[in-house]
C-alpha cells in the first residue's frame, strides 16, 4: 500500500459526560493517494482488528457537500486547504512522519456525542425558527418566471444558499460564533423577492435562536470565511447585521 | 422573540460596540488635535495649551460631551468584557492545537485582551492627568489658569512614562486595526465598493494616530524646552 | 392473474391523473389531526412528503440516520432538475418530457406513472422557486435552462453544478418550518430497522436511536419509505457512505415485493479508484465528455508501461492512441450514450489496455480542446503567428472558464494536473432504477406501506435519465403522495393511535434486539467492511456494467458464501446501547448481502440486454449494431417482483405486464437513427448528472 507513516493524536471521549483525552496512534501504510477519512478507515479497521474501540467520526457523502464530516486537524477546521471539507483532504498533503492533531469542533452548543463526533442540531432549530419561506406546498402557484430575479440577486443568494451547514464556522472563531451560518441563510432570502414579506420576522427569529443555543459573538475576525469550504462572505454578515438593525428597529 | 429589543441581543451588543467604538475614534481625533499642541513648549505655547485645558474642562457643551465620552468608554468596556465572556462560555473545552495564524490577524483575535490593557491605560492615564487637573491642587500659569503643560512636561521627564505611553499607543494601533472596519461591518454597513476604502482608512487612523500621540512622549522627553 | 394490480386509472393517459385525483377519498381537515404518518428518509422524497403532509394537517413522524435532515444524499445531485416548461420555446411539451423518458427507459416503465411524473413536473419548478431556491437565471431575471448531452430541447433547470443541494435545502426548509410549527417530529440520527405489520397493515417502525442505542417503537396509521437506493451494494459507488437498503429490504421481508432490482445505472465518467483504501467513488460531470476526447493507448506495451509508472499519458504520440469511442462510433464519438461509453472503457481495460495501477481507468483528454480554444481565442484577439505555447495558454484559460472547479476537484483527488496530463476515469455505479414494487398511488404490496423516490421502481425503466431523479423524487413527495396517501387513510379516520404494546411491536422489536445482540456477542475476527468489499467486488465483476449467465451463477454462490462467513465471522466492537458506528455497519451490510443475491437472481432470470442491464449473451453479434444490446419485447416486457419466500436466494417471481399504448415499443438502433440527423430525438440517455 502507501509509504507514509503518520503519528496521530485524536481526542477520546466516551460520551457528553466524559471528560476526555489527547491519545496517540501510529499507522503505516499510508498512501498519498487516500483522503483523510480513508486513512481513519485505515487505523480503524486496525483498531478492530486489535479488539480495540475504533475512533468515532462522522461522514457520509465524501463528496463535499453533505456537510457531516467535521474535523479540526493541525489547528485548523477541515485541516489545511482552502474550498475544500475534510472528506476532499488528501494525504498528499502530509508529509511522511508528520504528527497530524485531529480533534472534534468544540463548541458549546455542539456537544461531543463520542469521540470526533458532535451534536449540531442547534443548526436545525435555527432553521426550524425562522429560516423558511412560509408556502405550502400547492399545485396551483404563480408560474416559476412570474416574478423575475436580477441575476446579480439570484446569484449572490445562491452563493449564500451553498452553505453545507457543516459547522467549520463555529469551530475555527476565536468566539465559537455562528454567524457564518446564521448570516447566509437570511441573506439568502433577504436577496430574493419570496422571501422579503417575512424577512423581519425571520431575522429577529433567528439571530434569538442562535443566541439562545449558546453561541458566541461576532468580532469580525473573518476566520469563519477563510476556513468556509463553500468560500461564503463576510458580506453576509453584514447583509445580517444590516437586516436585524432594520428589523428591531422598525418592529412595532 | 422576547430579547429582540434593542438591548439584550448578540447583534444588539455589537451594534452598542459599534456606536460607542466610532464615537471613541472621534474623540481620539480632538484629543489628538488638542494634544500636538504639547509640541510647543515656548512660553506662549505651554500658555495657550492651559487655556486650551481649561476651555475643555469647563465649557458646558463640553462638559456634556465628556459624560458622554466616560459612559461609552464604560459602556464600551462593560459591554467588551459581557461579550468576551459569553464567547468563553461558547467553547468551554479549549483546542488542544489551534493555528490561528492561518486564519486571522493575531489582533483580530486578542481584542478582549487589547481593550483590557487600553482600559488600565485609561484608568492610569486620567490618574496622572485629568484627576490631577480637577482636583490635584496645581499651581497656576502668567494667566491664571491652571499650569498642567508643567505637569505633563514634568511627567514625560521620566523614562518609564515615556516607555508606557508609547507602548500603550502600540496597543491602540492594532485595537484600531481591527476595531475600526471592524465597527462598519457590525454596523452592516458594506458595500464591494465602499468596503476597501473603509478598510484602508482604517489601517491610515490605525497607524497614524497613534503614532501621533506616541510622538509627543517622545517629543517632550527629547526636547525638554 | 397476477397478485399485482398496478391500479392505473382508467381514460386516456392525459387524463388518467386528473380523473384519479377527482374520485379519490380525501380526509377532512378535523380527521388529519387524528392520524399519524411516518416518514423514513428526507432525501427530495421524504422531505417534501413530510413537510407537505403535515402542512395537509396529518402528524408526522420523520426520520433519517444522518445528524441532520438536510444531509441525504440527494444532496450530492449536480447536474440539474428535468421540467417540461417549454420556456425555450423549443418544441417541449409534457408528452414530449413523457416520451423521452419512457423511451430512456428502454421500455421498462410504467407509461401512466411517467406521464404522471412529467405532467407535474412543471408543478415543481414553480413550488421550489416560491420556496426560495436559487436557480439559475438570465439577464432578464428569468428562469435559465439548459439541455444535457444532447436531448432535443433545453428542459433542465439548474443552479450552478449544485442543483440538487438546493431543492434539497429546499425542501429541508419546508420541512423545518413544519418542524418549528410542532407539526413534523424530526428524529434524527435514527434508523429505521424493521416495519410493523398488524392485521396485514403497516402499523409502525421499529427504529434504533443511534446515540443511545435505544431501540424505539412508533406506530402510525401509513409509512413511507423515502429511503433512496441501494448502489452501495457495489460497496464502492458514488452513494454516500451511509446509503443503504436496510429499510427497503425489512419492507421486502414483510411482504413488500421489489421490482427489478437488477437494473443499475452506471456513469462513466468517475475518478477511478486509485488503491485498496477505496471507500468511494466521485462522479465528474458528464459534460466534460463535449469537449475530452477518450482514448487508451493503442499498444499493450505502452499500457503496462503505463500502468508501471515508466510512463505517461503525455509520452504516447498520436500514432499509438486508440480513441475507441471515435474508432466504434464514428458518428457520436465520445458522445455515446452512458452505458454505451461504460461497457466500451470496460472491454478496453479488459483487454488489458488500462491506464492506472489497478488496470481499470482510460484517458479524458482535453489536449485537443485546448489547441482548438487556443486557436480560436488567438484569433479572436487577433495575434498573429502566436506560440505553442501561447496557444496553450489561451486555450487553458477557455477550458478553466468552463470546466474549471472539476479540475479543480481532479487535481485535489488524484493530485495530477489536468490540464498537463490526460484525466484518468472509469465507470461507477451511481444509480438504481430498481426498487420496492409500487402501484400508481406508490403504495408497496403491503397495505399501508408505501415507497417514494429512488427507493421505489416505478418511473425509470431500465434506465433513467439525466436530471430526471430529483424531478421524481420531488413528484412523489410534493405532488403525488399527498393524494394518494388520503385515499388510503380515509378508511382510517376512526382507527385512533396505534397501539405500540401490541405483540407484533413487541415481535418485531425482538427480531431487531437478537439481530444486534447476536453482532455485538459474536467473537469474530474481521471488520464488517472487509465482508462489504468481497461482496462489493463480486457484484461489481458479475453483476455489474456486463452480465452473463455463468457469472451471475458464480455469483450467487459466492455471495453465499460470503453471507454464511460473515455471520460467523465479523466482529463488531463496543456494546449494542451506545454510539457504534460499527454496529450501524454491521445491520446495513447483512442485508445488502441478501439483497446482492436478489439482484444476480433477477439479472439471471432476464434473458435480454435492456437499459442498465447488459447480458452478453444477448447482444447484436454482428452488423453496424454489432455489440450492442438486445432487447426482448416478446418475453421480457414485464416488471420482475419478487416476493420474499422466508430466506435469502428463495424468491418468487411475479410478473407485471407494461403495456404500451402511447409509446411504440422500437427495436433500439442509436447508430442508425443518429447517423441520419446530427442531433437526434430518440436516442435513449445521453445525459449528464
Amino acid at each position: 500500500m502507501g509509504n507514509m507513516k503518520l503519528t496521530l493524536k485524536i481526542w477520546r471521549q466516551n460520551g457528553p459526560n466524559d471528560k476526555g483525552r489527547m491519545e496517540t496512534y501510529p499507522v503505516n501504510d499510508v498512501s498519498e493517494d487516500m483522503s483523510f477519512l480513508e486513512m481513519l478507515d485505515v487505523l480503524n479497521d486496525q483498531l478492530i482488528r486489535e479488539g480495540k474501540d475504533p475512533v468515532a467520526f462522522d461522514h457520509d457523502c465524501r463528496e463535499g457537500i453533505c456537510g457531516m464530516c467535521s474535523l479540526f486537524i493541525n489547528g485548523e477546521p477541515h485541516g489545511p486547504g482552502r474550498g475544500i471539507t475534510t472528506c476532499q483532504l488528501h494525504m498528499r498533503k502530509f508529509k511522511d512522519g508528520d504528527t497530524i492533531f485531529i480533534e472534534p469542533w468544540r463548541s458549546a452548543a455542539f456537544p461531543v456525542i463520542k469521540d470526533l463526533s458532535t451534536n449540531r442540531s442547534a443548526f436545525d432549530r435555527i432553521q426550524a425558527a425562522g429560516g423558511f419561506v412560509s408556502v405550502n406546498t400547492s399545485g396551483n402557484l404563480v408560474d416559476g418566471n412570474a416574478v423575475p430575479i436580477p441575476k446579480d440577486d439570484a446569484d449572490k443568494a445562491f452563493d449564500a444558499a451553498t452553505c453545507i451547514g457543516c459547522g467549520a464556522c463555529v469551530a475555527t472563531c476565536p468566539n465559537g460564533s455562528a454567524m457564518l451560518f446564521v448570516a447566509a441563510k437570511v441573506s439568502q432570502f433577504a436577496l430574493l423577492p419570496q422571501g422579503r414579506p417575512e424577512a423581519k420576522r425571520r431575522v429577529l427569529a433567528m439571530v434569538d435562536q442562535m443566541d439562545k443555543e449558546g453561541f458566541g459573538n461576532c468580532s469580525n475576525t473573518g476566520a469563519c470565511e477563510v476556513e468556509c469550504p463553500k468560500g461564503i462572505s463576510l458580506e453576509h454578515i453584514a447583509r445580517m447585521n444590516r437586516e436585524y438593525l432594520a428589523a428591531s428597529v422598525t418592529k412595532e | 422573540m422576547a430579547r429582540t429589543a434593542l438591548l439584550g441581543s448578540s447583534l444588539t451588543k455589537k451594534y452598542w460596540m459599534a456606536l460607542t467604538g466610532l464615537f471613541l475614534c472621534l474623540f481620539l481625533v480632538i484629543h489628538l488635535a488638542g494634544n500636538l499642541q504639547l509640541l510647543d513648549a515656548s512660553p506662549e505655547g505651554r500658555l495657550k495649551f492651559n487655556a486650551y485645558a481649561k476651555f475643555m474642562t469647563t465649557f458646558p457643551l463640553i462638559k456634556v460631551v465628556s459624560y458622554l465620552l466616560y459612559f461609552s468608554i464604560l459602556f464600551h468596556a462593560f459591554d467588551g468584557i459581557l461579550l468576551a465572556m459569553q464567547n468563553r462560555q461558547a467553547r468551554p473545552t479549549r483546542y488542544v492545537k489551534e493555528k490561528p495564524s492561518a486564519n486571522r490577524t493575531w489582533y483580530s483575535g486578542q481584542m478582549a485582551l487589547l481593550g483590557s490593557l487600553l482600559l488600565v491605560f485609561i484608568v492610569l492615564h486620567m490618574k496622572h492627568f485629568w484627576y490631577e487637573m480637577h482636583w490635584g491642587g496645581l499651581p497656576v500659569d502668567a494667566e491664571g489658569n491652571t499650569d498642567l503643560f508643567t505637569v505633563v512636561a514634568a511627567a514625560f521627564q521620566e523614562p518609564l512614562y515615556v516607555v508606557f505611553y508609547v507602548v500603550a499607543m502600540a496597543v491602540l494601533a492594532f485595537h484600531l486595526l481591527h476595531g475600526f472596519q471592524s465597527a462598519f461591518q457590525s454596523l452592516g454597513l458594506n458595500h464591494p465598493r465602499y468596503t476597501p476604502i473603509i478598510k484602508n482608512v482604517g489601517v491610515f487612523f490605525g497607524v497614524v494616530v497613534p503614532i501621533l500621540f506616541a510622538l509627543i512622549p517622545v517629543w517632550m522627553f527629547a526636547f525638554p524646552g | 392473474m397476477s397478485k399485482l394490480d398496478s391500479k392505473i386509472p382508467p381514460g386516456p393517459i392525459d387524463k388518467k391523473w386528473t380523473y384519479h385525483k377527482g374520485h379519490m377519498r380525501i380526509v377532512a381537515p378535523a380527521n388529519k389531526r387524528r392520524i399519524d404518518v411516518i416518514v423514513v428518509g428526507t432525501g427530495l422524497a421524504g422531505a417534501s412528503a413530510a413537510a407537505s403532509l403535515a402542512e395537509m394537517g396529518y402528524n408526522v413522524k420523520a426520520f433519517c440516520f444522518q445528524d441532520s435532515a438536510r444531509r441525504a444524499h440527494s444532496i450530492a445531485a449536480q447536474g440539474g432538475i428535468n421540467a417540461a416548461k417549454n420556456y425555450m420555446n423549443d418544441g417541449d411539451s409534457t408528452y414530449r418530457l413523457f416520451y423521452d423518458t419512457v423511451k430512456g427507459g428502454d421500455y421498462r416503465a410504467r407509461e401512466a406513472n411517467v406521464y404522471r411524473l412529467a405532467e407535474v413536473s412543471a408543478n415543481i419548478i414553480d413550488q421550489c422557486v416560491a420556496q426560495g431556491v436559487p436557480f439559475a437565471r438570465d439577464y432578464g431575471g428569468l428562469l435559465d435552462n439548459r439541455s444535457f448531452g444532447g436531448v432535443q430541447v433545453s428542459r433542465t433547470f439548474y443552479a450552478r453544478g449544485q442543483t440538487g443541494q438546493q431543492l434539497l435545502l429546499g425542501a429541508y426548509s419546508a420541512l423545518m418550518r413544519q418542524v418549528g410549527k410542532g407539526t413534523v417530529k424530526m428524529y434524527d440520527r435514527h434508523e429505521m430497522l424493521d416495519v410493523v405489520i398488524v392485521d396485514g397493515k403497516a402499523r409502525g417502525i421499529i427504529a434504533r436511536n443511534l446515540i443511545t442505542g435505544e431501540i424505539e417503537r412508533h406506530g402510525a396509521h401509513a409509512v413511507l419509505l423515502c429511503t433512496g437506493g441501494y448502489g452501495n451494494v457495489f460497496f464502492l459507488s458514488t452513494n454516500a457512505m451511509g446509503s443503504n437498503v436496510t429499510a427497503a429490504w425489512k419492507a421486502h421481508k414483510r411482504g413488500a415485493f421489489f421490482g427489478n432490482p437488477c437494473y443499475t445505472q452506471i456513469h462513466p465518467t468517475c475518478i477511478p479508484v486509485s488503491g485498496t483504501h477505496q471507500s468511494k467513488l466521485t462522479l465528474m460531470s458528464e459534460s466534460l465528455r463535449n469537449d475530452g476526447r477518450i482514448w487508451v493507448p493503442a499498444k499493450l506495451e505502452d499500457a503496462k508501461a503505463i500502468r508501471e509508472g515508466k510512463k505517461k499519458g503525455s509520452d504516447i504520440p498520436e500514432a499509438d492512441r486508440d480513441y475507441y469511442l471515435e474508432r466504434r462510433y464514428p458518428a457520436f464519438g465520445n458522445l455515446v450514450p452512458r452505458d454505451v461509453a461504460s461497457r466500451a472503457a470496460k472491454e478496453r481495460c479488459d483487454a488489458g489496455f488500462g491506464v492506472n495501477k489497478t488496470g481499470e481507468a482510460v484517458y479524458l483528454d482535453f489536449s485537443a480542446a485546448i489547441e482548438r480554444y487556443g486557436k480560436l481565442q488567438a484569433n479572436i484577439l487577433k495575434l498573429e503567428n502566436p506560440s505553442k505555447e501561447k496557444i496553450r495558454e489561451l486555450g487553458e484559460a477557455v477550458v478553466s472558464e468552463k470546466y474549471g472547479n472539476l479540475f479543480d476537484m481532479y487535481e485535489n483527488i488524484v493530485g495530477e494536473n489536468p490540464y498537463k496530463e490526460p484525466m484518468k476515469i472509469y465507470p461507477a455505479v451511481h444509480y438504481t432504477m430498481g426498487g420496492l414494487w409500487v402501484d400508481y398511488n406508490l403504495q408497496t404490496t403491503v397495505p399501508g406501506l408505501f415507497a417514494l423516490g429512488e427507493a421505489n421502481f416505478s418511473d425509470h425503466g431500465a434506465n433513467r435519465l439525466g436530471a430526471s431523479a430529483l424531478m421524481q423524487g420531488l413528484a412523489d413527495g410534493y405532488f403525488v403522495i399527498p393524494y394518494t396517501v388520503g385515499d388510503y387513510l380515509a378508511d382510517d379516520i376512526r382507527t385512533g393511535p396505534i397501539d405500540t404494546k401490541r405483540p407484533e411491536f413487541d415481535a418485531a422489536e425482538k427480531e431487531v434486539t437478537d439481530r444486534i445482540n447476536h453482532f455485538i456477542n459474536n467473537k469474530g475476527t474481521k471488520p464488517v467492511d472487509e465482508f462489504h468489499r468481497r461482496l462489493g467486488k463480486v457484484m461489481w465483476d458479475k453483476c455489474g456494467m456486463a452480465r452473463n449467465e455463468q457469472g451471475l451463477k458464480e455469483a450467487i454462490q459466492e455471495i453465499r458464501q460470503i453471507r454464511a462467513e460473515f455471520w460467523k465471522d465479523v466482529r463488531v466492537p463496543g456494546k449494542a446501547n451506545e454510539f457504534n458506528q460499527e454496529l450501524e455497519k454491521a445491520g446495513r451490510v447483512a442485508d445488502f448481502l441478501e439483497l446482492g443475491e436478489l439482484m444476480c437472481m433477477d439479472a439471471l432470470h432476464r434473458n435480454e440486454s435492456c437499459g442498465g442491464h447488459f447480458r452478453e449473451e444477448y447482444q447484436e453479434m454482428e452488423g453496424p449494431q454489432q455489440g450492442e444490446a438486445k432487447r426482448d419485447d416478446a418475453n421480457f416486457a414485464y416488471v420482475a417482483a419478487w416476493e420474499w419466500l422466508g430466506e435469502a436466494g428463495k424468491a418468487e417471481l411475479h410478473k407485471e405486464p407494461l403495456t404500451f399504448e402511447e409509446v411504440k415499443l422500437t427495436q433500439r438502433s442509436y447508430n442508425k437513427d443518429r447517423a441520419n440527423c446530427s442531433v437526434d430525438p430518440s436516442v435513449r440517455r445521453y445525459t449528464t448528472r
